[in-house]
């Protein structure tokens, strides 16, 4: 490894009332990476991102960030240190208009008027479909365009890591592709990717590495392509 | 600025009313409480209708701000001025203390410990005879006087409130259409969503909370050295019922529809003499109409009305534009 990871979790465990959900969770994100968390549905891959943008509490183990320790961090000061989190199921600002959700991902930055709409440019170029709906309320956009929002928003809060939960969830074959190729794009263009997926398949298709996690404990780690072949995996997750 | 077009229209409005109408007691008089329900119900609806957090007990810093005009001018000679502010830094500094543990509440959860607030404080008021007066109330509250200008007619009042009202109309609509308003309106939508954005809940929710109970500590001193009289009647439970009962006849964040929830209620009882009796069971009544037929209030209710209206005649014209459009929902 030539530096410290961007991130690096240690033995992290976290409970919602007296059930545990994370059993000493250890991954590395290291900067400039797109990793995958693959896993079924209740191995607490949500409640990882979570407990990561500290809207979960930790129970124990540490978690850190460019190497200060965020483990106890205020949600708030989590986003402003530079992890934005684009959560499971969307969570756009439904009544509110896609510019002022947009904007609202730009809530830590204080600057002048004309970086904001620079940046919100950026977006609109990266999602051309938000800027001709950007006078609606974000309620009535469809799965696909929220999704879009949503990674937009967090884009806004110029991420140094990205978290993204299921950003598939919910949506068309075609459109999943679509997020996937924004998604690699992004981490092209220099964003670090912790992406968290049900979808085995189109995560590790793009990924660099992957995590495979069970019932909050992680069994396997390996290159994206090693997972993608290995027999286990593939019976487990891969439905083939 | 386009969000303040409405507030030239009420600006202009407001101040015309008396020179057309002179000496009219439904503009100088009701015209009066009116503007000073409206000033509670827009603060209200900073807290309820666009941050979310449901507060009974609104009556509550009215009452502290009326009182603590009325027992420092009364009974230890203050000047009016200095006894606002004074009434201003005793509810900022309850209202801050609450803040953190109430606003943790949610929902019904929330209503009962601000029911309970409001309760407290006009129990507080009745029982301290001593410095209240208690049940009987406090007369004798002199006058404000600007510069050597006493206010001691009811047309001066009627321009000394409604200027404090438009004030704090624009004083809303900028904070609604700022950073700090889309927090707020971030935090209706969801709380954990809102902390992803990075948006301090705890902080953000107090500060609403404490700007709400202020200015409506000031409407209460107005209030106070406008009747001369004040007793624990007019800060019950029943008035912080009346104040929520503005805000959703109105519309949820609206502050326009606060406005007209405040102005139609408060000139509903006057027009409705004979049922004087029954005024509690009509705003019930009042409150579940609404809820069933216009949930988004009048103001949006009509104004979505006329949007459609508008709608179907260009889709005569031309091709439809029509969007799925998703109705707001009335927060809990």
């Amino acid at each position: 490894m030539p530096s410290e990871p961007l991130l690096k979790i240690a033995e992290l465990t976290s409970h919602y009332g007296p059930i545990q959900a994370l059993h000493g969770i250890s991954l590395e994100v290291n900067s400039g990476e797109l990793v995958a968390i693959v896993g079924a549905n209740g191995a607490g891959k949500t409640t990882l991102l979570l407990t990561l943008s500290g809207v979960q509490k930790a129970s124990g183990g540490s978690i850190s960030f460019d190497g200060t320790e965020i483990t106890r961090m205020a949600s708030h000061k989590i986003v402003q240190s530079g992890i934005c989190h684009v959560p499971e199921g969307r969570q756009v600002f439904a009544p509110l208009e896609v510019e002022d959700n947009l904007k609202l991902g730009a809530y830590c930055f204080r600057d002048d008027k004309r970086r904001l709409s620079e940046e919100l440019e950026r977006i609109y170029q990266l999602f051309p479909i938000l800027k001709e709906r950007r006078k609606q309320p974000a309620g009535t956009l469809s799965g696909g365009q929220q999704q879009m929002l949503a990674i937009g928003r967090a884009l806004l809060g110029r991420p140094r890591l990205l978290l993204l939960d299921e950003p598939s969830m919910g949506l068309a074959p075609l459109l999943v592709e679509e997020i996937f190729r924004v998604v690699r794009e992004l981490n092209d263009s220099g964003v670090t990717v912790l992406l968290v997926e049900q979808n085995a398949n189109a995560a590790l298709g793009i990924a660099d590495r992957g995590y495979v996690l069970e019932t909050g404990r992680v069994i396997l780690t390996a290159n994206a392509d090693e997972l993608l072949a290995d027999e286990a995996v593939r019976k487990a997750y891969l439905g083939h | 600025m386009s969000y303040l077009r409405g507030f030239y229209l009420l600006t202009a409005a407001a101040l015309l009313l008396p020179l057309v109408f002179p000496d009219n007691y439904y503009v100088t008089v009701v015209g009066v409480t009116a503007a000073l329900h409206a000033i509670l119900a827009v603060s209200l609806n900073l807290l309820m209708g666009y941050a979310g957090q449901i507060s009974l007990g609104h009556a509550g810093f009215f009452g502290i701000g009326a009182y603590a005009s009325a027992i420092l001018t009364t009974r230890y000679g203050w000047n009016p001025w200095p006894a606002i502010l004074a009434g201003l830094v005793l509810t900022g500094i309850i209202a801050f203390a609450l803040a953190r543990p109430i606003l943790r509440l949610k929902g019904h959860y929330l209503a009962m410990a601000t029911l309970g607030l409001g309760i407290i404080i006009n129990i507080v008021l009745v029982q301290t005879g001593e410095l209240t007066g208690g049940p009987d109330g406090l007369g004798g509250i002199p006058t404000l006087s600007l510069f050597g200008w006493n206010v001691n007619s009811d047309l001066r009042w009627y321009i000394v409130i409604v200027c404090v009202m438009l004030l704090v109309v624009w004083l809303a609509l900028n904070i609604i259409n700022s950073r700090s308003g889309r927090a707020l309106r971030a935090l209706h939508g969801s709380e954990v969503a809102a902390e992803m954005m990075g948006i301090n809940t705890t902080a953000t929710k107090t500060g609403v909370f404490v700007l709400a109970a202020l200015i409506a500590s000031l409407a209460g001193s107005l209030f106070a050295y406008q009747q001369s009289f004040v007793s624990p009647d007019s800060f019950s439970f029943f008035f912080s019922i009346e104040l929520v009962t503005m805000v959703v006849l109105g519309g949820m964040a609206s502050t326009y529809g606060a406005i007209m929830g405040a102005v139609i209620l408060t000139f509903l009882p006057e027009l409705l003499v004979v049922f004087e009796e029954y005024e509690v069971m009509i705003f019930g009544a009042i409150l579940m109409l609404m809820m069933i037929f216009l949930p988004q209030g009048l103001f949006v209710g009509i104004q979505s009305l006329l949007r459609r209206v508008g709608r179907n005649r260009s889709e005569l014209a031309g091709p439809d534009t029509g969007e799925p459009e998703e109705s707001g929902r009335g927060a809990a």
